[in-house]
Parts: C-alpha cells; structure tokens; sequence
C-alpha cells in the first residue's frame, strides 16, 4: 500500500516543471529567425538582472516581443483546457468527456464573438461571454445526454457532437458578417491559434486561472470518489451537488478563458489528462497538477511545430492538437467499447 | 500507532460515542416513504409503515419477492431517502440529522458495484473507506492504510492488495466491496442483495463471514435478500415485506410459516424445523 503523499506530487510536478522550461526554451530558439541556445541564455539572463541594453534590438525583439509571450499564452491555454478535461471527464463520468468534443469549446467561442459583436469596448467581455457560452453549452449538453434520468455515455457523446456541429455553424455564420479588426480569422475561434495576444495584461489571466484551476483542486478527492460512483461517494460522505457545482463553474470557466484568447483548440482535454493517468495513476490530486503543468508542454510543443513545420506560412494550432488528438480519441473509444 | 498490526479484530474496536453497551443500536418506529403525491394521485406508498429495532451483534434479514419495498427500507436506514413519517435513529441519533460525513462513520452501505471509470487497485479502493475521516485534500495517514489492511485481512483478501479491481472474479469483488465499508469503521453495516452473483459457495462463505462480523467485531449488519435458507441459517431476526407492507418480524422461526411465505413468494413451499431451531424452506415438488 503506497498511498499518494504530497512529497510524490511535488517531486512530479517538478520533473514535469523541469520538461516544460527545456520545451519553452527549445521553442524560444525555434523559428524563421533562429537563435542560438547560447544567446537565449545569455538574453533571459541579462532580462533577469535588468540589464536590458545590453542585449542586441533584434534578440530583445524576437525572444520577448513575440515568442516569449506566444509561449506564455500557450501555456496557460493548455493547463486550462488540460485542466478543464480532467474535470470534465469526472463531471460528466465519462473518459471521453472533453471541451472540445463536447461542444463546449464552441460553445465558448460562439458566446465570445456574440459578446465581441455587442459591446466590443468593455474589457473582459470576450471572457464574460465565452464563460456564459461555455456554461450553457454544457449544460444543454448534460441535460441532452441523459436517457432514463441518467447520462449515457453514447448519448452524451452525441449531443456534444451535435452541439458541436450546430455552434461551429453559428460560428462560421457570424464569422461572415464580422469585419475589421474583430475579425480575427475563422481559424481562430474555429481551430484556435495563439499569434494574437489578447487585449488585456496576461497576468490578470494567470491569476484567474490559478485561482479556477485551485477551486477544481479542492474538490480533488472529492472526484476521486464520485468516479466510482455518485451514489458511492455520497454514502462515503461526499456532498456530490456541491462538488458537481464547483467543478461545472471551474471547468466551463476555464475552456471559456482559454477560448477567448487561444480560439477553440481541441482534444488537448483528451490527450493531456489521459497520459497523465497512464503515467502517474488516476488519483485527481495528482492528476490536476500533472494535466495542467503537461497541458502547458503540450500546447508549447504543438505551437512551435505550428509555427515551423510548413514555414513562411502558419498552421492553427489546434490543426496540431487535432492530428494527434483525434487517433487517440478513436482508440479510447474503441477500448472502451471492445 | 495504537492500533495493532495484523489484528484483523481492531477495525471495529473504536471508541463509539454513544450508548453502545445498552446493546440497542438502530431504532425503526413507524417509518414510511411514499413517492410524492401528484395532482391525479394520492401518495403511492412503497414502504408501510414501519418498526423494529436491531441489537448490537445482531444479524437482521430484510426478505421479500422484487419490488416488496426492501430497497426502500434500506435506503431509508443508510439516510438516502428521508421517511414520509416515523423516526430512523442509529446509536440514538436521527439518521436524518446526522452531518453527512458524520453519517458515513456510523452507517456503511454496501451496494452492487458500479461500474469504474478508470482502474483502480485493490488497495486504493478500500483506502476511499476513510474518506469520512480525512481532512481537507485527505492525503490518507500511516493509520488509515493500516485500518484498511485490518479489513482486508477480515474479508480474507489480503492477497489481493495490489490487484486491479476489473480483474477480480464476482466473490472477490464482493470482499473488495465489504472490506471498503469496513475501512469506514461504521457501527451499522448495511448490504444490499450482496448475494445476487455469487454462486452458492461464495454466497455461504459471505453469509458467514457477515455473521463472523456480527459476533466477534460487534457490527450490527442488515442485509436485503430474497434467500430464504441463507437468512434462515444467518440470521437472528427477519423483517418479511410483501407489496410495501411489513407483514412479520421476528425470529426466522416465528416468522418462517408454509401459507405465509406461499403467499409472499407465489410458490409452492415446505417449512421444516431442523432440531438447530432454524427453519429451512423446501420446494414443493407439483408430483
């Protein structure tokens, strides 16, 4: 008997930690204008100590004026929606569960550009809007894949499909009609891409994240419990609305923040959440951390190969996540259903 | 670490707060559940009104044919369901006031398995029996892991520790299943149909492991089943539910009679009385 201990979820986040920071730095070095391992050092050594003169214009540029903070956006979009999948999953007790397949995702962008196309001034109203959206996506989600007062999985799966369909329509109607500077490309909202930095200081973004993705870890043993069963956990003990509440809020609320600054990247909530299990177990209080920090890596990874693989020109990151996704769903199910 | 390694006796030896050595531990008076009434229809009872009491050390078989209201009254004892009328209490508490984690400490259910979601080892699965009992993020104590080896132990699955609980035939599953109830440390254990894919030796080998449990480790342990013999052999009281209504509760000696269970059951039945006191239930042959 080797029961979880904070000791082992410290050590493999920091290992984890450690392969996000040499990822984040092979993507600083990597691109149309290549830079050398050593004057990314020396460049982010110099930024540290403040000595900014010193570095030359074009490295200060390139490293902090457009990669740097494509890599920072990167990765607080793939811990959310690494994240928001892991929750899903236990929330909707399904493996399959994630924002993307389930529509939510769309449902997010969908509600961001409504939101986008009435009151384009107000700050935050992007995240106001992809929050609502992807609330409500959820929830007709949840309420249309229910047969006989309880979720079936196939059913469930059906109706994120469907929704899914229906709102990247939506999307694509809306998409004509926008112009100018809203319109940030149809590949945005429908595939994702991170070459935008959203409007606002991506600080107040790590905050609410860390916050979100905090209330989600609270309720982590909680989950632990409802996984092999409502009914179980509640004789257990487990006040089940409250932590269903929680997690619905949390997860809806990180794939609408992801959304609105990263467009709808799919399957990250799949690919993330199920490695991790692989690798480190099914216990959620390790699971959460571990999704959010390899989220992180993943999306990194899947930029900078967006980015380069069929340079001059640019591929939506989600095209990425896709590619690799997409397998990977197929073989769960299959597994699942053999 | 007050609790002695390897003595599968010490999970039910916690201190219990209320008056235990009064020997009364679960009090049953007058209670019924009725799902709600609707505009057309007056309140469509599913359970009668109700009473009996259970002792510590007591085995109590709730019997009845499908749909005679025993999930009900199991669901009302474990505070699932609330009752329309009438009083619950456990060691002098109302079940229905009771904080639920407070209540998962008392009262233990075990139920038909579920189906998992992702696998899990034995080990991890009964350690979730102390849930009740951890703090916030339960990151689980030296002590917990050793209370959930004792009740590994008491079920006899010990050597099942580090397995993955997909791949545990029906009867080790079941001992998974009781040994996480154990792990809660409850006064009252509570099983529903926990005989219903065993076969007739793994059905025996529960039955007495479940008495083995009441004698020596002071459970008292209500158990929903349509064996007849098996809680003739078992069990110290029967409460027999028939359409919604407690028709006798007794002794299975007082209760165990040809036209009343022919009539429960709809089959024709042969009661004899073996010189132990118990009855045994016999098919009667149409020739």
């Amino acid at each position: 008997m080797r029961p979880l201990t904070p000791r082992r979820i410290m050590a493999i986040c920091g290992l984890l930690f450690a392969v996000l920071f040499v990822v984040v730095v092979i993507a600083l070095r990597t691109g149309a204008y290549p830079i050398s391992l050593r004057d990314i050092v020396t460049t982010l050594f110099r930024e540290a100590l403040g000595r900014r003169d010193d570095i030359p214009l074009e490295f200060w540029q390139v490293v902090f004026g457009l990669r740097l903070p494509r890599i920072a956006l990167g990765i607080m979009v793939g811990a959310a929606l690494a994240t928001s999948g892991a929750g899903f999953q236990a929330l909707l007790r399904n493996p399959l569960a994630e924002p993307y397949v389930l529509g939510v995702s769309s449902g997010a962008a969908l509600g961001a550009m409504l939101s986008l196309m009435v009151a384009p001034h107000i700050v935050g109203v992007i995240q106001l809007g992809a929050f609502v959206g992807a609330a409500a996506t959820t929830a007709a989600v949840y309420f249309l894949g229910r047969r006989g007062g309880q979720l079936d999985s196939a059913t469930l799966l059906l109706a994120g499909i469907i929704s899914a369909s229906f709102l990247s329509a939506a999307i694509m109607f809306l998409g004509t009609t926008m112009s100018g500077r809203d319109q940030r490309g149809m590949a945005f909202w429908l595939m994702g891409d991170l070459a935008t930095p959203p409007s606002f200081h991506p600080g107040w973004l790590f905050v609410v994240l860390l916050v979100t993705i905090g209330s989600i870890y609270t309720t982590s043993s909680d989950l632990n419990l409802i996984l092999t069963g409502e009914q179980e956990a509640r004789h257990l003990g487990v006040n089940v609305n409250r932590v269903k509440l929680v997690v619905y809020l949390a997860a809806s609320l990180l794939t609408g923040l992801a959304v609105s600054v990263g467009g709808a990247i799919g399957y990250v909530g799949l690919l993330v959440p199920h490695a991790m299990r692989m690798m480190f177990g099914t216990d959620y209080r390790l699971l959460i951390p571990t999704s959010a920090i390899g989220g992180a890596i993943i999306i990194v990874v899947a930029d900078t190969l967006a980015r380069t693989v069929v340079a001059p020109t640019e591929l939506p990151v989600g095209a990425m996540t896709a590619l690799a996704g997409a397998p990977v769903f197929i073989y769960l199910m299959r597994r699942r259903v053999r | 670490m007050s609790a002695g390694a390897g003595n599968g006796a010490t999970v039910a030896q916690r201190p219990m707060p209320f008056a235990v050595d009064s020997g009364l531990r679960l009090k049953v008076e007058q209670a019924s559940y009725a799902y709600a009434a609707t505009d057309r229809s007056a309140p469509k009872f599913t359970l009668g009104p109700t009473s009996f009491e259970a002792q510590q050390r007591e085995l109590v078989a709730i019997l009845g044919p499908n749909a005679s209201g025993k999930s009900t009254l199991l669901k009302l004892l474990a505070g699932v369901l609330k009752p329309l009328s009438g009083r619950i209490e456990v060691d002098g508490q109302e079940v229905g006031d009771l904080d639920l984690r407070v209540r998962a400490q008392r009262i233990a259910l075990v139920q038909q398995e579920s189906e998992l979601l992702f696998p899990l080892r034995v080990w991890e699965y009964v350690l979730q029996g102390r849930y009740p009992y951890g703090r916030r993020l339960r990151f689980e104590s030296e002590e917990d892991c050793l209370l959930a080896g004792n009740a590994l132990a008491q079920v006899g699955a010990d050597e099942l520790r580090d397995r993955w609980i997909d791949r545990l035939s029906g009867g080790e599953k079941q001992r998974v299943i009781l040994a996480r109830a154990l792990a809660q440390q409850p006064a009252l254990l509570l099983l529903d149909e926990p005989t219903q894919h065993l076969d007739i030796g793994g059905k025996v080998e529960l039955l007495r492991r479940l008495r083995r449990l009441a004698d020596e480790n002071k459970y008292t342990v209500i158990v929903v089943t349509h064996e007849l013999n098996l809680a003739a052999e078992f069990s110290d009281r029967v409460v027999l539910l028939h359409k919604g209504k407690s028709l006798r509760i007794g002794t299975p000696a007082e209760v165990y009679e040809r036209d009343l269970l022919e009539d429960v059951f709809g089959a024709p039945l042969e009661v004899e009385m073996r010189a132990s006191g118990r009855p045994r239930v016999i098919l009667r042959g149409s020739h």
